[in-house]
């Protein structure tokens, strides 16, 4: 018969820590890697926090990258906080000094806390498990049973149980030692390392990456060059040699709204049809851009962001001569799609023509002024005021296309002083009090944004946080555990099969058992042993 | 009658009934403040290496409560302290409304798993659109992970709080952020978006859990430390094994939190042309990851552990829950929901 006795683990306040039997790099030499250890974590740990504060303003301030408009409304609505905030950096938090400050330093510390740490580990990679400690009853989980198995089979049967379960295992005269879970410590450290390299890819991508924006009318094109974008922002490294020679035709592009009473108005469907040619000479490409479906031309991405409408007007001048005919694309003011855009006729004599328009899709005229009451173009309808001068001379000076620049011309009034007001529907045609003109309303049609970028560190960090989340599990959930057995020869009765384990990460479950199991399988005969 | 009716209807009865579950554990624990102090009616979850502050091994139970934890109840070590105080008839009236409290936790969980299907049925698609869909479906996660550790582990301890929180999430869903079924705009057409919602639901429910045993970890701790353990903390573990199974939930949730911050801006290149763009949600997404790598390498600093790793850990759920109902409620962002 073989008794079993299994403790619970054993609290560590009540005697000196087992840990005290076991090797150690010297006490020194302990107490220096304890204290680099411990004063470069508690580094990390003031950055992180740091580094979570710091990023908070952010989302609370509005941002200038994100909506400048919202930055000068808060500007004329603090006129005191705002320039406070404007020096702090505040408006421009994830590219303020200060923020820079504190994840470079987090990385800094991290790189410094990665390389001795590579060095510790590969020593550790080596290493052979720690010796059998003296007093194997004094660790966390031990087990100690009767055997009548000689000492030879009992210990070879332990090594073989044990590197069964994946331990590492030195077999002595009278005990064996195992040691498992040296894949915690490197799955630590390629978490970490991988933070470092994303944080590399997200560089490249700021340094050699670009990102523009066109609105691209239905019926046109966008060729790929610098010209043709209406903003565009790109990295230190990058030159325009870099924008890859392709062009994008917007053959046509289908809206749905949600014409239900539940969220009623919402998008449901954007669809381009577009025709893609690669570069001068290549054949052209059907494709369909939505959203969620960028093109991916070469390494170059295009994305369908935003749309609007384009009335279509023809403006003819006192002469009847037509100074201005074609789409004029609006920006959309709200989410149905009132929109507002000015129409030019520089080209009309003997004075030239401005008109600043108003475009409803669906229009609604009521005691709360026009607006558009659903974004789809049910009932559109374009209002202008109108505003004339002498002919100016071009200075080619660019000018803003969408707003109009009143100087040097007047509005033209009714006879009773009033601001003249055209409301138009589709194929209406006004002529202008005073003889100045006319303006016609042909039709509409509907524009899309479209946004060109490449960005190319992405992948780089993608790859390093699939990886860092590989080294993350492996961190978090490897237990690293070291086993003893011994025997003791007992004088005139059976030897005493001694198994002690000791967990060496938080939170680990099972040692206990994992220990009497252990205990059990070698106490039994070897003919009771099944074979696994 | 429509599926979205049924829907409705089984979660306003689940908030009905977790409450009542909640009554169930709280007429418990009343219950259980008369027996003085009681052992703690759990299994063995965490093996603790080094547990501080516990009575010598000499005096713990000698066979390893193996069993589940109304069975302990039954012939668990005398405690003479409980002994003296109570009588077998007030146990059984503890054990009674404990039971009843789980009970009613199932068909509160059953009820809110059927408005989930139903509301998915009411949709034609996956019900993760819009706030109120995923906070349905995240308190479904919460609680079926509470009664598997229930059926496990014996975790009824934590009945309370779970059937509060549980109560109060879809209570919240059903009143405040309730919208008729409505399809998807097209931002949300992308499998990346279902995987990120998904993965989100689950280390959300993983970090609520966590959390609310870090708070039970400070109330435990401050009693043990003042000795003033008796009725309600009498029968939760101690403070220390309450702090390594948050520990276990909270390391189970970072990895795949780590991966829906992943999985959210792989969504947000496709729908908006860029990884990132410091959105205010993408901003506390990442403030709340950073703060459980806080929690995380406090742990693993010497006078860290404990009581400040657990209050890291609260400010973590904190940060949770304002990126969740405060960013969408009060800040504009890319992310604003569909109807809310
Ligand atoms: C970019 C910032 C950082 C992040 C997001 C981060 C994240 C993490 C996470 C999530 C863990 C938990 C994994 C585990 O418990 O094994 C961890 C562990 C650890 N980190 Fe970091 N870390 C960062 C920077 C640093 C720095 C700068 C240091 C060096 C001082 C450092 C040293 C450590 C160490 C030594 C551990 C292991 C703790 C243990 O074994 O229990 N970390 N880190």
């Amino acid at each position: 018969m073989t008794t079993i006795k299994t403790r619970e683990p054993a609290p560590e306040s009540s005697k000196p820590a087992p840990q005290a039997d076991l090797p150690r790099l010297g006490w020194r030499g302990g107490l220096r890697y304890l204290w680099t250890q411990l004063t470069s974590m508690r580094t990390a740990l003031i950055l992180l926090f740091a580094l979570a504060l710091a990023a908070i303003p952010g989302s609370l301030v509005p941002q200038r990258r994100v909506s400048p408009v919202r930055v000068t409304d808060f500007m004329t609505e603090h006129p005191t906080l705002g320039p406070i905030y404007d020096k702090l950096g505040l408006f421009n938090v994830y590219a303020s000094s200060w923020f820079s400050a504190i994840y470079l330093l987090l990385f800094v510390s991290l790189v410094g806390c990665i390389i001795p740490r590579i060095g510790v580990y590969a020593k550790a990679l080596r290493a052979r498990p720690p010796k059998t400690p003296r007093n194997l009853a004094r660790l966390p989980a031990y087990t100690a049973s009767e055997t009548a198995n000689s000492d030879y089979d009992v210990l070879h049967r332990a090594a073989a149980a044990l590197r069964q379960r994946h331990y590492r295992v030195d077999v002595g005269d009278d005990s064996v030692a195992a040691e498992r879970g040296y894949l915690r410590e490197a799955g630590n450290l390629v978490f970490h390392i991988s933070l470092v390299f994303v944080l590399i890819g997200v560089a490249i991508g700021a340094l050699f990456g670009f990102r523009g924006t066109s609105v691209v009318i239905v019926g046109q094109g966008f060729s790929n060059n610098l010209t043709q974008y209406d903003d565009f922002s790109a990295g230190a490294r990058f030159t325009d040699a870099d924008l890859a020679p392709f062009s994008v035709n917007l053959k046509d592009f289908d809206v749905k709204f949600e014409t239900g009473p539940v969220q009623r108005g919402a998008a449901r469907l954007f669809r381009a049809n577009v025709e893609v040619t690669e570069g001068p000479g290549a054949a052209p490409r059907q494709e369909i851009l939505e959203v969620n479906k960028p093109l991916h031309i070469g390494g170059t991405k295009v994305h369908l962001i935003g749309h609007g409408y384009a009335p279509k007007v023809t403006v003819k001048d006192a002469q009847g001569n037509v100074a201005f005919s074609g789409p004029v694309v609006m920006l959309p003011q709200d989410g149905n799609f009132s929109s507002i855009g000015a129409i030019k006729a520089p080209d009309a004599r003997p004075e030239r023509l401005a008109f600043e328009a108003f475009f409803f899709p669906t229009a609604m005229l009521d005691d709360q002024g026009p607006r558009s009451i659903f974004p789809d173009a049910l009932n559109p309808a374009l209002f202008v005021n109108v505003w004339y001068g002498p002919p100016k001379v071009e200075t080619g000076r660019p000018e803003n296309v969408y707003s109009l620049d009143t100087t040097g011309l007047s509005q033209l009034k009714e006879a009773d002083g009033q601001p003249v007001r055209i409301g138009l529907k589709v194929g209406d045609g006004v002529n202008l009090p005073g003889g100045k003109g006319s303006i016609q309303l042909d039709g509409w049609v509907r524009w899309v944004k479209l946004q060109i970028g490449a960005t190319p560190g992405v992948p780089i960090s993608l790859i390093a946080l699939g990886v860092a989340v590989m080294g993350l599990c492996l961190s978090l959930f490897v237990r690293p555990r070291r086993v003893w057995i011994r025997i003791r020869r007992g004088e005139a009765g059976p030897s005493v099969v001694e198994v002690g384990g000791l967990d060496r990460a938080d939170a680990r479950a099972g040692l206990t058992e994992d220990v009497a199991e252990l205990a059990a399988e070698l106490s039994q005969r070897p003919e009771d042993v099944s074979v696994r | 009658m429509t599926y979205e009716y049924y829907s409705s209807l089984a979660l306003v009865s689940s908030v009905v009934v977790y409450a009542l579950a909640m009554f169930a554990h709280a007429a418990e624990w009343a219950a259980a403040r008369r027996l003085g102090v009681a052992n703690p009616a759990v299994r063995e979850l965490v093996d603790v290496a080094a547990a501080d502050g516990r009575p010598a091994p000499s005096e713990m139970p000698p066979e390893r409560s193996d069993t589940r934890p109304d069975a302990v109840e039954g012939r668990g070590q005398p405690d003479p302290a409980s002994d003296a105080e109570s009588s077998p008839s007030s146990r059984r009236r503890v054990e009674q409304f404990g039971r009843m409290g789980v009970a009613l936790t199932v068909i509160g969980f059953l009820l809110s798993v059927a408005g989930v299907l139903t509301r998915a049925l009411a949709a034609q698609r996956a019900p993760w659109g819009n706030m109120f869909e995923f906070t349905i479906t995240a308190m479904v996660f919460v609680v079926g992970a509470y009664l598997i550790l229930v059926w496990r582990a014996g975790l009824r301890w934590l009945g309370l709080p779970v059937t509060l929180l549980a109560a109060v999430g879809n209570g919240l869903a059903v009143t405040v952020f309730y919208v008729a079924v409505a399809p998807l705009v097209p931002a949300l057409h992308s499998v990346w978006f279902l995987i990120h919602i998904v993965a989100a639901a689950i280390s959300g429910a993983a970090f609520n859990v966590g959390g609310l045993m870090s708070i039970l970890y400070l109330i435990k701790k401050r009693a043990e430390d003042r000795g003033t353990v008796r009725g309600y903390l009498g029968r939760l573990p101690d403070a220390r094994k309450i702090d390594l199974i948050a520990y276990r939930f909270l390391a189970f949730a970072f990895p795949l939190w780590t991966f829906t911050v992943v999985a959210g801006a792989i969504w947000a290149e496709y729908a908006w042309g860029r990884y990132w763009g410091w959105d205010p949600k993408e901003t506390w997404a990442l403030v709340t990851w950073v703060i459980y790598a806080c929690y995380l390498h406090a742990r693993s600093t010497a006078g860290w552990r404990g009581t400040r790793a657990a209050v890291i850990a609260i400010i973590g759920l904190a940060s949770f829950w304002f990126n969740f109902i405060g960013i969408n409620l009060l800040v504009s962002g890319l992310h604003s929901y569909a109807g809310i």
